[in-house]
C-alpha cells in the first residue's frame, strides 16, 4: 500500500481533486489533539496497488502558527509509523507562483512528490498558458494535469504516484540564490549529528526562519551553534532571516513561473467576471444590504417556508402516523401503559424532535455550502469584518452565528472555518446565543401573547443574539489564557466559480450526518431520560410510582424544578416553579419548554402539544415571560448543542467553563431586565441590588485595564502570561 | 516610506519591507508580500476596513492597522494619471 498525502493552498480546487480520486468512500476523522478534519480514501478505479490518500488541510506555508500548518508539517515530516510516502501537490495554474511557494517548502523535505496542475482551463483564459513539461522539468518530478471538475487523470495521478514512490522520485534541490545557500551550507554541518538526512536541509531553513517549534525540538547546543553563523550572516547582509526565506521561496516560484510561462492573448477571463460582479456586491453602499438580503432569502427558504413545510409533514404527518400505528399495534398486543407511553412519548417523541428538524437543517447547510462553495462567505468576512472587530472579533465570526439561526450544533462545528484560535473559542461559546429554530416557537407564543404578534419582537431577539455576541466577545477577550490567542485577519478572496456538485453534496451529507449522529443520539437519550424523570415519582413514601404520560406534576423533574425556583427570584420568576421546570426540560431540546407548560399549567395546547398564546397571557405578566424567554435563549444550549461544543473546545473542563458562563451571563441579563422592567412599572426590589452587580462586574471586566490580572491577584495568583 | 494608509484605490506599490514580528508578519510574507512584490489597491471594504489589494495574480484582504507593517515604495498614482 502506498501512502500519499495531498496538499496545496485554499482554493486550489484541493477538494474537488480529492472527491474525484477517492469517490465517495471517505474516512472523516480527526487529527490527535486539534480539531481539524483528517479526511482520507483510496484512489478508486487503480487496481494494481491500493493507494491511501490523506487529505491535509489547505495551507499557504508550512509556518507553526495555525492548527492547520501544524498538522500538515508534522504529518509530511513524519514519524516512524505514520509517514507519507509520496506528497501530491496541488498548484492552481492561475496561481501558480502562490503554489510554488508551498511546494517549495514540502520540496526541502525531500519527500517523493507529485505535482497536480489544476485549473489550466482558468489559467489560459487569463492569459497564461503553463507548459506542464518545462515545470516538470524545472521541479524534477512528475506533474500531471487536470482540469478541475471533469473527471480526467485519476489514472495518470495514480501511476504517477505509484512511479514517485518506487523510484524514490525526490524534486531537486531548489536554488534560493547564491548568498541564502552559502549561510545554509554553513549551518548544515553544525546541526547534522543525529538527524534525518534528508531533513538536514529543511532544518537549516527552519533555523534561518527561527521556527519556534523546530528551535524547540532540537536542542540548546546546536541552536547556539547555528545562531551564531546565523546572526553572523544576517549582520553582514543586513537582513533578517525571516524576510530572506520567504523572498528567495518566492523569487524561486517566479523564476519557475518565469520559465514554464507563455503568456497568450487574455479572453473573457473568470477574473475580469469575478470583478464584475465584486463591484456590486462589494459595493459601498449595496454590499452590506445585499449581505443582509442574501442572508434573509437563506432564512427564508431554509426556515421560514419550505423548511417549515417539511417540519410540518415529518411532525404532523409522518411521524403522527409511525405513533399512531405502533400505539395500536402496541395496545392490541396488550402492551403495558408504561411501555406504551415509554415508546410513544419518550422514545419516538425523542426521534421526532431529531428528523423533525432535520429538513430544516439540511436545507440551510445546502444554501450555506453553495454559497461558501461559489466563493461569497470569504466576502461576508470581508464586508462585516470592520464590525466585529471592534468587539475583538473577527468577520468569521458571522458565518456560525447564521448558521445558529438553524441549530447550534452545525454553527459550533462551523466554528472550524475561522483560523483564529481566540475567535473559534468565542464563538462556539457564544454562537448559541443565537435564536435556533427550536427557540423561534417560544419567541413566537410569547411575541402572540405579549405583542400582537408583532415580528419586530422576532427580529429584535435576533438582533439581541448578535450584540450578546459581540459583548460577549469584548467580555470574554480578556481572558487570553482561557480562549487562546488572537490571529490577524489577512484572508484571499477566492475568483467566484460555479460550486461542484460533488462538493456541495460531500459537504451537505457529512454536516447533516453529523447533526443525526451526535446531536440525534443525545437528543434521544435525553427525550428518554426527561420522559422518565417527568412521568415518576414518589407517592406516599413509595418510590418510582409511575404517575402517568409527562404527567410532570409531582414527578421527580418538578421536584428538582422546585428546589432550584428560589434562585430565579431576581428574573421574577422565584415564585413560578412550572418556569423554572420548563427551563430545565428546555436543555433537552428548546421547544420542549412549551410543552412542558402546557402540560404543568393544565392548560390548553396546540397541535403539537404547546402551550396557547391566550393561557401563557393568564399566566404571567409581560415582564416575567421576556425574563424567562431571555433566560432561555443566553442560558447553556440544549444537551446536543452541548455535546458539540464539548467536541471543539476539547475537554469538560473547558466545556463546563463556557456553560458556566452562559448560565451567568443569561442570569445577569435577565435580572438586569426583569429589575429595569419593574422598575419601569413603579416597584422597587432589593434586589435590583443583583442587577447593579450585574451591571458593574462586565463593566468592570471590559473597561479596566488588566481587570482579569487584578481579580486573579486577589486569589494569589496570576494568569499565565501568554509567551509570543 | 509609505505604507497602504498613503495608497488610494488604483494606486499601484512595490514592497520594500515587512517589519514587525510573529505571526502577523510571518503570515503576511506567506501570501506574497515580500520584497519585490507589486500590489494594488482594489477597493474598500463598505465599512471602511479591511482594504482589498490585487497581488501576485490573486485578491488578498488585510486590515489597515496589521497591514501597516508592510512598507512600500508608491510607483503608480491613479488620479494624476488621469491628469
Amino acid at each position: 500500500m502506498i501512502t500519499a498525502a495531498l496538499i496545496g493552498n485554499p482554493n486550489s480546487g484541493k477538494t474537488t481533486v480529492f472527491n474525484k480520486l477517492t469517490g465517495s468512500v471517505q474516512k472523516t476523522g480527526n487529527w490527535p489533539g486539534v480539531t481539524v478534519d483528517r479526511k482520507e480514501g483510496f484512489i478508486r478505479t487503480y487496481t494494481k496497488e491500493k493507494i491511501l490518500i490523506v487529505d491535509l488541510p489547505g495551507i499557504y506555508s508550512m509556518s507553526p502558527y495555525s492548527p492547520e500548518e501544524v498538522v500538515s508539517r508534522d504529518y509530511l515530516i513524519g514519524t516512524q509509523s505514520d509517514k507519507p510516502d509520496v506528497a501530491i501537490n496541488i498548484i492552481d495554474a492561475s496561481n501558480i507562483e502562490r503554489g510554488l511557494y508551498l511546494l517549495t517548502q514540502v520540496a526541502d523535505l525531500g519527500i517523493p512528490m507529485v505535482v497536480i496542475l489544476n485549473m489550466m482551463d482558468v489559467a489560459e483564459k487569463s492569459g497564461m498558458k503553463v507548459d506542464a513539461a518545462k515545470l516538470s522539468e524545472a521541479l524534477g518530478c512528475e506533474v500531471v494535469q487536470t482540469v478541475g471538475i471533469r473527471n480526467q487523470g485519476t489514472e495518470a495521478i495514480a501511476e504517477a504516484v505509484q512511479r514517485a514512490r518506487d523510484e524514490h522520485r525526490v524534486p531537486s534541490e531548489i536554488n534560493y540564490g547564491e548568498t541564502l545557500e552559502s549561510c545554509i551550507s554553513k549551518i548544515s554541518p553544525v546541526i547534522s549529528e543525529g538527524l534525518r538526512p534528508e531533513l538536514v536541509r529543511w532544518v537549516s531553513i527552519k533555523l534561518l526562519e527561527r521556527d519556534p517549534m523546530v528551535l524547540a525540538d532540537l536542542g540548546k547546543e546546536k541552536v547556539d551553534a547555528a545562531m551564531e553563523i546565523i546572526t553572523a550572516f544576517e549582520k553582514e547582509v543586513g537582513d533578517d532571516g525571516i524576510q530572506m526565506v520567504a523572498t528567495a521561496r518566492y523569487d524561486a516560484g517566479s523564476r519557475i513561473q518565469e520559465h514554464c510561462l507563455t503568456r497568450v492573448e487574455p479572453s473573457e477571463s473568470a477574473n475580469t467576471l469575478s470583478d464584475r460582479i465584486d463591484r456590486i456586491l462589494l459595493n459601498r453602499v449595496a454590499g452590506i444590504f445585499i449581505f443582509v438580503a442574501v442572508m434573509f432569502l437563506v432564512y427564508f427558504i431554509a426556515v421560514q417556508t419550505v423548511g417549515t413545510m417539511a417540519v410540518d409533514f415529518i411532525n404532523d404527518g409522518f411521524m403522527q402516523w409511525v405513533s399512531q400505528n405502533i400505539g395500536i399495534m402496541m395496545l392490541n398486543a396488550g402492551v403495558d401503559p408504561f411501555l406504551h407511553d415509554l415508546v410513544i412519548s419518550g422514545i419516538l417523541g425523542g426521534i421526532g424532535a431529531i428528523i423533525g428538524f432535520l429538513p430544516q437543517i439540511f436545507l440551510l447547510f445546502l444554501c450555506l455550502a453553495v454559497l461558501e462553495e461559489c466563493g461569497y462567505m470569504a466576502r461576508v468576512a470581508y464586508l462585516m469584518d470592520r464590525l466585529f472587530y471592534h468587539f475583538g472579533l473577527s468577520g468569521r465570526a458571522v458565518i456560525p452565528a447564521v448558521i445558529g439561526i438553524g441549530c447550534s450544533v452545525p454553527a459550533i462545528m462551523g466554528t472550524r472555518t475561522i483560523e483564529d484560535q481566540s475567535n473559534r473559542t468565542v464563538s462556539v461559546i457564544c454562537t448559541s446565543f443565537m435564536p435556533c429554530s427550536a427557540k423561534l416557537p417560544i419567541i413566537t407564543v410569547i411575541a402572540a401573547a405579549f405583542f400582537h404578534a408583532s415580528a419586530i419582537v422576532t427580529l429584535s431577539l435576533y438582533l439581541f443574539g448578535i450584540v450578546m455576541i459581540l459583548l460577549s466577545g469584548l467580555f470574554l477577550k480578556r481572558f487570553p489564557g482561557l480562549i487562546g490567542k488572537p490571529a490577524p485577519f489577512v484572508m484571499e478572496l477566492p475568483v467566484y466559480h460555479m460550486p461542484a456538485v460533488d462538493n456541495i453534496v460531500n459537504n451537505v451529507t457529512d454536516k447533516s450526518w453529523a447533526f443525526v449522529k451526535r446531536a440525534g443520539t443525545l437528543i434521544m437519550l435525553s427525550a428518554v431520560i426527561v420522559w422518565l424523570l417527568a412521568s415518576f415519582g414518589t407517592v406516599d413514601g413509595k418510590w418510582f410510582v409511575y404517575l402517568g404520560d409527562n404527567q410532570t406534576s409531582g414527578s421527580y423533574l418538578a421536584a428538582f424544578g422546585n428546589a432550584f425556583t428560589w434562585m430565579f427570584a431576581p428574573m421574577g420568576f422565584g415564585d413560578k416553579w412550572e418556569l423554572s421546570v420548563a427551563t430545565l426540560t428546555g436543555f433537552m431540546a428548546k421547544e420542549n419548554l412549551l410543552g412542558t407548560l402546557a402540560v404543568l399549567l393544565d392548560s390548553s395546547a396546540d397541535s403539537e402539544g404547546f402551550i396557547t398564546a391566550a393561557s401563557l397571557a393568564n399566566y404571567t405578566t409581560v415582564g416575567v415571560a421576556m425574563s424567562m424567554l431571555i433566560f432561555n435563549l443566553i442560558c447553556a444550549p440544549c444537551v446536543a448543542a452541548i455535546g458539540a461544543m464539548r467536541r471543539e473546545l476539547g475537554t469538560w473542563k473547558r466545556t463546563l467553563m463556557a456553560i458556566v458562563f452562559q448560565c451567568a451571563t443569561a442570569y445577569g441579563v435577565a435580572t438586569i431586565f426583569y429589575q429595569f422592567w419593574l422598575l419601569s412599572t413603579g416597584t422597587f426590589s432589593w434586589m435590583f441590588v443583583f442587577a447593579v452587580i450585574a451591571i458593574i462586574v462586565p463593566v468592570y471586566v471590559i473597561a479596566v485595564p488588566d481587570s482579569v490580572g487584578r481579580i486573579m491577584s486577589l486569589f494569589g495568583k496570576r494568569p499565565k502570561e501568554e509567551s509570543e | 516610506m509609505s505604507t497602504f494608509r498613503d495608497m488610494s484605490v488604483g494606486d499601484i506599490a512595490v514592497v520594500t519591507n515587512v517589519s514587525g514580528s510573529g505571526q502577523l508578519r510571518k503570515r503576511m510574507l506567506d501570501l506574497g508580500l515580500t520584497r519585490g512584490a507589486k500590489v494594488e489597491l482594489i477597493r474598500i471594504a463598505p465599512l471602511g476596513d479591511p482594504i482589498e489589494i490585487q497581488l501576485r495574480g490573486f485578491r488578498l484582504t488585510v486590515r489597515k492597522v496589521e497591514a501597516e507593517i508592510v512598507e512600500l515604495d508608491i510607483i503608480h498614482r491613479a488620479k494624476e494619471a488621469k491628469e
